[in-house]
This record gives C-alpha cells, sequence and structure tokens, in this order.
C-alpha cells in the first residue's frame, strides 16, 4: 500500500467542479492556439481585420509563454530611426551567422515589422523611451528619439525597453478588441476536415486543466502559437523546481505534437545541442555573465584583476565603451557569442578560462558591476534585470532586500552561469525544429498558420510578435473568404477516449516518473553520437513505453491530467526527432548533429533541410533547399498584405 | 517535549516552499492563485486566508505571483528561492561576502528600477 492511499480520504477536495468530458463547442473565424507573445499578436492582427477570434491558452494569457514576465531587449528593430542597418542587411547577416540555418521569412517578416509591433506596444503603455532623460548623454542613447540600444551602439538595431508590462498589455488589447479567450484551457489536438490526416485544419480539441471540460473548436482559420518542445532531454524537479531550462516548462512542444498527428510538415527537428546542466543551474541572469542581458559586464579574479575583452581579432579594449563599438573595417556586428568571423561582436578573451587553469586568474571569478560607468550599471542591473522576464521580482527585488547593491557588491560568477554544465547527453532541441512555413505564415495544411517559436528555425520576443501579428492577418484574410469548418465527430470522439483515458486508470505511474524515463530514451539513444541502430532502438523503446508504462499513467484530477497530457507530447516529439535525425544521412558540427555511421562533415548534397511529416501514419521524409524562401523583399512585398 | 503524538510522514517534496506568504497582511484574495502560469496554488478553503501551494516543485520562479499582488510591497508574498539558488556576492570595498537569505543579511538596497516598479509609457 501507497502512503497516498492510505491518506486519500484526508486530501482536501478539488477546489473546482469537475466534469470530465463535458462538452462545449465554439465557432469562429480565426482560432488562436497559444497565447504567449505570438499568440497575442495573432488575435490582435486578426481581430483589426474583423475576424471574430478565439485564443486558447493552457497557462493564464495576462502572464503565460516565453515572454510572458517581460522582455529586456527588443531585437531586429532595423526601422526605428536610428538605425544604421536595413532590413535587407540585417536579415542576411543573420542567415549568414547561421551558416544559413534561419528561415528567411521570419527573419525578414521580424527585421520589417519588429519596431512598428514595438510602437504599437508604445501606445498600449509599454515604456519604450528614457523619456526622464535618466540616460541623457549615454553612447547607447539616440538624443532624438530617446531610444536606447544595447549591443552595436554605432548600429543601434537592438532596442533596450521597459518590457515588464508587456503582457498585461496585450492582454487588455485582446480583450478591448473582442478576442474571446479561454484560460486553462489545454490544446490536445487540431481537427482536419472529413478527420482526414493532412486534410485542411478546421479546428481543435482542448481539456480544462481546472474543470477537465472538452471544449470543440471550429475554426475556418487557425493559428498554432506555441513553442519549442521541453522537458526531451532534461527533467527534474528536485532541485529548482520545474525552473530547470531558460524556456518555459508549460511549453512541452504541444503544438509540435498535435501539427505531426495532424500531417503538417516540419523541419529542422534533428538540431540539438549541449544542453547544460538545468537543475544544477542558478536563477536565469541572476549570476555573473556577459552575455545577453549581461552584455558586455566586467569580470574580475578574486584579486580584483580583470579579465581583459578583446575584438574580432583578438586586440585587447582597453575601456567599457570600446566592448559594444564594431572592430575596426567591421560594419557593425550581432553578438560576442557570433559564429561568424563577418559579425562576431567583443568577447572576454577567448583563453580565460585556461589563463583561470595556469594560476593567471584566481577562483572565485565576480561581475565587477561597480566598476561599470554608472550609466551602463544602471542600465544593466536597473533596466535590463529589472525587466527581463523573471527578473524583477526573482531577482532584482530579491537581491535588493537582501541587500545586494549593485554600485557596491560583485555578483559572483559560476562556471555555466544560470544554466549550470550539463552532460553530452544533456540536449535541448536548441532554436531550430519547428512548422514549415510560406509567406502567408501558412504551414503545409490548408488553414494552418504558424508564428513565433512554432515557425521552424526562428528567433526569440520580438520575432514572436512580428510574425504573430504577421500571421493574424494573414490568417484572417484567408478565413474572410473561406468555406465553413465542419468538424469530423469521429476524430473528436476518438480525441476525446485518448485524452480521458488516465482519468480511469487506478495505480500505474505518474506524470513525473513518465517524463523522466521519457527523456532517459533521449538521453540515450538521441545524445551527442546518432547513428541508425541508435535511433531505430531509441523509437522501439518509445512504442515500448507507449504500451506499457504510459498506458498506465494516472490522473487524479484535471491538473495532473494536463501535466500527463504533456509528458504523452513529449514522447511524440521524441519520436518525432528520432525521425528527422533518421532522415539526415550526414554529421553537421552546426547543427549539433554528429552520425557515426554517416561522420562526413557538411556534404555538400545535404546543405538543404530535411523535412518530416505523417502520411497515412507512416513518416514521410522529404527535403528543401536551405534559400527556399526566394529573395526576401520581392517576396515579402508580395505577401505581406500590408497597403503602404 | 514528547507529549505530543510522533506523527509517520513521507519525505517531503524539495522544493517545497517557493513562496512566502505573511498571514497578517495577505488578504486571502487569490489573485496569485489565478495569475500563476503553472496553476500551483490551491485557494485556502477559508475565506481570506493565503492559498495552499499545492504543487511547490512546479514552480517556475517567474515571481508573477508576487508582482500582481495587490499588497506584495507590504510583504503579504515573497519569492523564495530553494538553498542551492541563493547566489553569493562580495562587497568590493571591504571583502565581506555575501549570500540570499543569510540570516545576518546586510540592509536592503531599495532603489527602484529605471522607470519605477511599474514602469508605464504613459
Amino acid at each position: 500500500m501507497r502512503y497516498e492511499d492510505l491518506i486519500s480520504e484526508q486530501a482536501p477536495a478539488w477546489p473546482y467542479p469537475v466534469s470530465y468530458g463535458k462538452e462545449t463547442e465554439v465557432g469562429c473565424d480565426v482560432l488562436v492556439l497559444g497565447g504567449g507573445i505570438a499568440g497575442c499578436w495573432a488575435a490582435i492582427g486578426a481581430a483589426r481585420k474583423g475576424a471574430k477570434v478565439v485564443m486558447v491558452e493552457k497557462g493564464v494569457t495576462e502572464t503565460s509563454g516565453a515572454g510572458g514576465s517581460g522582455v529586456d531587449h527588443w531585437h531586429a528593430a532595423c526601422t526605428n530611426p536610428a538605425s544604421k542597418v536595413t532590413p535587407e542587411e540585417f536579415a542576411q547577416a543573420v542567415i549568414e551567422e547561421n551558416n544559413g540555418w534561419r528561415s528567411g521569412i521570419s527573419q525578414y517578416i521580424t527585421c520589417r515589422e519588429s519596431y512598428d509591433c514595438l510602437l504599437e506596444l508604445e501606445k498600449l503603455g509599454v515604456k519604450v523611451r528614457d523619456s526622464e532623460d535618466e540616460f541623457k548623454g549615454a553612447d547607447f542613447r539616440d538624443e532624438g528619439s530617446k531610444l536606447l540600444f544595447a549591443y552595436d551602439y554605432n548600429a543601434r538595431y537592438c532596442i533596450r525597453l521597459w518590457g515588464a508590462n508587456v503582457k498585461p498589455a496585450l492582454y487588455r488589447e485582446c480583450q478591448r478588441l473582442g478576442v474571446t479567450i479561454f484560460n486553462h484551457a489545454m490544446v490536445t489536438s487540431l481537427l482536419n476536415e472529413g478527420g482526414e490526416q493532412g486534410a485542411r485544419v478546421v479546428g481543435a480539441t482542448a481539456v480544462n486543466t481546472r474543470t477537465g471540460e472538452y471544449y470543440v473548436f471550429r475554426g475556418k482559420a487557425s493559428i498554432l502559437c506555441m513553442f519549442l518542445p521541453q522537458r526531451e532531454w532534461i527533467f527534474s524537479t528536485e532541485l529548482k523546481g520545474l525552473y530547470t531550462s531558460h524556456r518555459p516548462h508549460t511549453s512541452t512542444g504541444d503544438g509540435h505534437a498535435m501539427a505531426w498527428r495532424a500531417g503538417a510538415q516540419l523541419a529542422g527537428l534533428e538540431r540539438s545541442r549541449r544542453a547544460g546542466g538545468g537543475p544544477y543551474g542558478y536563477p536565469q541572469y541572476g549570476v555573473a555573465n556577459t552575455a545577453n542581458t549581461w552584455y558586455a559586464c566586467t569580470l574580475v579574479d578574486a584579486n580584483g584583476k580583470e579579465i581583459p575583452w578583446v575584438d574580432r581579432d583578438g586586440r585587447i579594449l582597453e575601456t567599457v565603451a570600446e566592448r559594444y563599438q564594431p572592430a575596426p573595417g567591421q560594419e557593425f556586428f550581432i553578438s560576442d557569442m557570433s559564429r561568424n568571423y563577418k559579425y562576431k561582436g567583443p568577447t572576454l578573451i577567448p583563453d580565460w578560462r585556461e589563463r583561470v587553469q595556469n594560476g593567471e586568474f584566481a577562483l572565485p571569478i565576480y561581475a565587477d558591476i561597480p566598476s561599470l560607468p554608472e550609466h551602463e550599471r544602471r542600465a544593466l542591473w536597473g533596466l535590463m534585470i529589472a525587466q527581463e522576464g523573471r527578473t524583477l521580482v526573482p531577482i532584482y527585488w530579491t537581491y535588493g532586500r537582501a541587500g545586494f547593491d549593485p554600485e557596491k557588491d560583485m555578483l559572483q560568477y559560476y562556471e555555466g552561469g544560470w544554466g549550470g554544465v550539463g552532460l553530452q547527453q544533456w540536449r535541448d532541441s536548441a532554436d531550430t525544429g519547428g512548422l514549415v512555413v510560406d509567406w502567408d505564415l501558412r504551414t503545409s495544411l490548408e488553414g494552418l498558420y504558424a508564428a513565433g517559436g512554432q515557425i521552424f528555425a526562428s528567433g526569440d520576443h520580438a520575432y514572436a510578435a512580428a510574425t504573430g501579428r504577421y500571421a493574424g492577418r494573414k490568417a484572417a484574410a484567408y478565413a474572410l473568404s473561406a468555406r465553413e469548418a465542419a468538424v469530423d465527430r469521429r476524430q473528436v470522439e476518438a480525441e476525446k477516449t485518448r485524452v480521458y483515458a488516465p482519468v480511469a486508470v487506478q495505480g500505474g505511474i505518474h506524470w513525473k516518473e513518465l517524463n523522466a524515463g521519457a527523456c532517459r530514451i533521449m538521453q540515450d539513444y538521441c545524445g551527442e553520437l546518432k547513428s541508425e541502430e541508435m535511433l531505430q532502438i531509441g523509437l522501439k523503446w518509445f512504442d515500448e513505453l507507449e504500451a506499457g508504462e504510459a498506458a498506465t499513467a494516472y490522473a487524479r484530477n484535471p491538473h495532473e491530467l494536463a501535466r500527463l497530457l504533456e509528458v504523452f507530447n513529449i514522447i511524440t516529439n521524441g519520436r518525432m526527432i528520432l525521425e528527422a535525425c533518421r532522415a539526415r544521412k550526414a554529421s553537421n558540427p552546426f547543427l549539433g548533429f554528429t552520425r557515426s555511421d554517416y561522420p562526413e562533415i557538411d556534404p555538400p548534397e545535404w546543405n538543404k533541410w530535411v523535412t518530416i511529416r505523417l502520411n497515412d501514419g507512416s513518416v514521410k521524409a522529404g527535403d528543401l533547399p536551405l534559400d527556399y524562401y526566394g529573395d526576401l523583399k520581392t517576396s515579402y512585398e508580395a505577401h505581406c498584405g500590408l497597403q503602404e | 517535549m514528547g507529549s505530543e503524538q510522533v506523527r509517520a510522514f513521507p519525505n517531503v517534496i524539495t522544493p517545497n516552499n517557493p513562496v512566502l506568504f505573511n498571514e497578517d497582511v495577505c488578504s486571502g484574495c487569490n489573485v496569485c492563485v489565478d495569475v500563476c502560469v503553472m496553476d500551483i496554488f490551491l485557494p485556502n478553503p477559508e475565506a481570506g486566508r493565503p492559498p495552499i501551494i499545492l504543487y511547490p516543485e512546479e514552480c517556475y520562479y517567474d515571481g508573477l505571483c508576487v508582482k500582481n499582488c495587490p499588497l506584495w510591497q507590504r510583504g503579504a508574498i515573497k519569492l523564495n528561492h530553494p538553498l542551492n539558488q541563493r547566489v553569493r556576492w562580495k562587497r568590493k570595498a571591504t571583502g565581506e561576502h555575501f549570500r540570499l537569505g543569510m540570516p545576518n543579511p546586510p540592509p536592503p538596497n531599495t532603489r527602484p528600477p529605471v522607470g519605477g516598479w511599474d514602469a508605464r509609457a504613459f
């Protein structure tokens, strides 16, 4: 007998009325699936076109999503008045920086529209300018517009903002525009016309994570706005709860899994990278480092000796100000982490870790925030740290209450930063795998659009905003002339059976153990070194897991049911990733992809996207040229749907 | 000592206390329950009392329960990083070592962020 059986009669009653299977049907023009940054912008974009919009969110629209708690950088804002880089130049640079492994479509849309999105946010009350002149005279301030910039202070394409209230502002705008929002509703499947895999998408099903109710949504068009799969290789709640990767752990690739089951084409799923030791890391952005939000903070050793910064040519930079300037002869830089010499920004001296080993620098290492120029220190701690997602309360407020003062204190550096140092088999899906889209941001299925992290090889917050807004207007244009959407009853019933099965199971396995077990398959058979044999064995173990333990998994309330349905999606995504890995028969370091049975690195015939989809239940692999999107400017202007 | 009944418990879930409520300040309004992305709270069956943390290990530590609490500045709710997450720092001028959550902390630094605790365009 288990302890929980002993006390089950004394456990508090579930606080919400439970009605498993009770069905509500809702119809609309545009159905937005996922209420994060991309979802809210998609809903806004579609509603403005006059479409009747329904948005369905697993968490709480006001706070959820990868950008739910804020954003500090607004990327690719090439059309801002101070930018010295054109959208064409910047899009090309990012594509080159990624060796071509980037969706030109979402990249260029973002370069054209991300600044417009920012201006709209400002109208919704989000602060984007230094209107109080606190940073007057700073190197990173444009005195005309009072915008503040990050990274390359000369090129000025990336804007610092007060982004902690982005989500509430978007939420209010959705409400104002009459978007019908379903919170605590986990989308479980897409519905195809006639119930046929690969046919037009005409709606979706969902289950309420508090009441267990079932929803059938009919939409003439649907926009998938969920995020990249998490919890695929690494899962542990023991040390820091579910706070173990950069991305939110509600992002379990639900959108990827349901799109796959509906027959949509996906690409880039074989890419992965060593993920760091999530469960062993520190609070995000909350320890000393030099990247992203912390760019370009000074690090010193235990004796106060500064670790030098260098430009891309290894030239030592004497001042902090030089860390934000391109190298001599360089047009602009993208980041310190850039792998392409052309766009590589200043970095810490690359061999500094060896210098620690050799005794040149003594541990521990600290961020010498007090030594930064006043404007930089205030921008780093008081603006970026305060307004980045997951930092206003967890870092700025909490550290401050504990006495941390950036004018006096040096925060400690830990190897691996907030990610920790992980094993080679602890991987994450990088930012690449997702739905293939065309210039309408339509997927391979009629009626199904995608935005944000749902699009393959896309970017972060500003990308989610720009592509969400774009997909919203394109889906609305389609929906307003499309025929009615009729759902297939058999598909609805089959999904209902799948969704509620764990409610009837007694005993068996709990979702957490199942999640960790699925991760083991990924670690053991889809780790650093891959081969046909390993991948096939992995697929075999997923079959076995699904027929075995997963079929005995139980849910005692709607919350546990949703967590378990997430794990089912994690298993589906695991299979999908294994299939994508089987389809690429060559190694590629950029994709973090090593096949021991195909060791040849980057053979030219494999310089293409590998695509996969389900057709009549079997896997179909295909390919796309890396630059399948064609000429960026011409294609965009032919499709963007803006009357200029 | 020894007069109370000793009971059998399984080990508690770790981490088990991601947020701390101050019962004297918290009004039991349950805003935190409704904004939690992970839905980790159970409204207290007793009206006016702080919610029960039902799923502490699902906490995502985004602090939005705190930020949305109408009484957070008065200490109704605080984020509580697990012990292994309590970072350390050194005061440059004195060389003193501090950490988050230490028993005798230095005085708090209450300087608001640029634009205040709730920065808006207007």
